[in-house]
């Protein structure tokens, strides 16, 4: 049996389709078995789903601040119970955001440094494997992978920057940093690793035809958390 | 009773406001080389009902921390303005 990922969508959400497409399709065809499952954001559970995916977009217009409102959808309980229990929940560019406003994961993303949009392919640093997203990965491995926010710019006070640092919680580093994120820091995660937050996105690099197929071992490495989550409710 | 009020959002001393640096490194291009420490500022302004100013302080502070500001990068002042 397939894992099940569940995605999911908030008024305003615009990856979702592209995250389904590479959790069903990832490396070119070949069949990992994961079944997208579309969370809707009034949603009160995850459906039982093995993981669950906040992917891109403009969640409730990104009014007042990028995820502010989101935070507040009946499934963000449900995400955040799911993530207690110690399932994967991985935010993708404003779902990092809205995750980050939910208070799974420390700090929060501002305008980028520059003031500009940025929409480019990114070099990221793979800094540890203890995580959701990169167990198959290797430290050191350099990924090119999209980015496309304004608010990237991943900002937290110096005490938890030490945290971060010390219990291994940075995923993965700009190689050069596009938007004066702290640390150069693309993505973190918490304690135990099971929620990771990354502001590029892995689905749009999950196909040679998209230009770069790095974000395969980002999304392999969810299928197996997913699969070991699904072995563990077993 | 009604109350008028003001929430001042700022950003937290330390943490770099893109777009206040933005804004001071323009206004030196338009002769206004005397202008610093620029930050720029959100404000929401909004009126409720409560039983006192004490009773309306409290939920706003509330709004605050749920909503209105993230502590992480935000700080907010509170003040009462004449209802109209």
């Amino acid at each position: 049996m397939g894992v099940k990922v569940g995605v999911v969508l908030f008024p305003g959400t615009n990856c979702e389709l592209d995250v389904q497409w590479a959790i069903e399709n990832i490396g070119g065809g070949e069949q990992l078995g994961g079944e997208a499952v579309m969370l809707w954001h009034g949603d009160a559970t995850v459906s039982g789903v093995d993981a669950v995916v906040v992917p891109g977009g403009f969640a409730h217009g990104d009014y007042l601040r990028t995820g502010a409102i989101a935070r507040f959808s009946p499934v963000m309980d449900a995400v955040a119970d799911f993530a207690a229990a110690g399932g994967p929940v991985v935010g993708i560019c404003n779902g990092f955001q809205v995750i980050t406003e939910a208070g799974l994961l420390p700090g929060a993303l501002q305008k980028n440094a520059g003031l500009t949009f940025v929409c480019d392919t990114a070099e990221l640093r793979v800094e540890t494997t203890r995580t959701a997203l990169t167990n198959l990965a290797t430290v050191g491995d350099v990924l090119r992978i999209p980015i496309n926010h304004f608010e990237g710019n991943y900002v937290c006070d110096a005490e938890t920057l030490a945290a971060l640092r010390a219990e291994d919680r940075i995923v993965v580093r700009y190689v050069d940093n596009p938007n004066g994120s702290l640390d150069d820091i693309a993505g973190i995660c918490n304690e135990a690793g099971n929620v990771v937050g990354l502001m590029p996105h892995p689905e749009r690099a999950s196909d040679l035809l998209l230009g770069s197929d790095d974000g395969v071992v980002l999304l392999r490495s969810l299928l197996a958390a997913a699969d070991e989550q699904a072995r563990t409710r077993a | 009773m009604r109350f008028a009020i003001r929430i001042d959002v700022t950003h937290v001393p330390g943490v770099l406001d893109p777009q206040g640096a933005t804004v001071e490194r323009a206004l030196p291009a338009l002769g206004y080389t005397n202008v610093g420490a620029v930050s720029i500022a959100k404000t929401i302004r909004l009126q409720l009902d409560a039983d006192s100013e004490a009773a309306a302080l409290a939920q706003v502070d509330e709004m605050c921390h749920k909503l209105l500001a993230n502590p992480v990068i935000e700080r907010y002042t509170v003040s009462f303005e004449e209802l109209v």
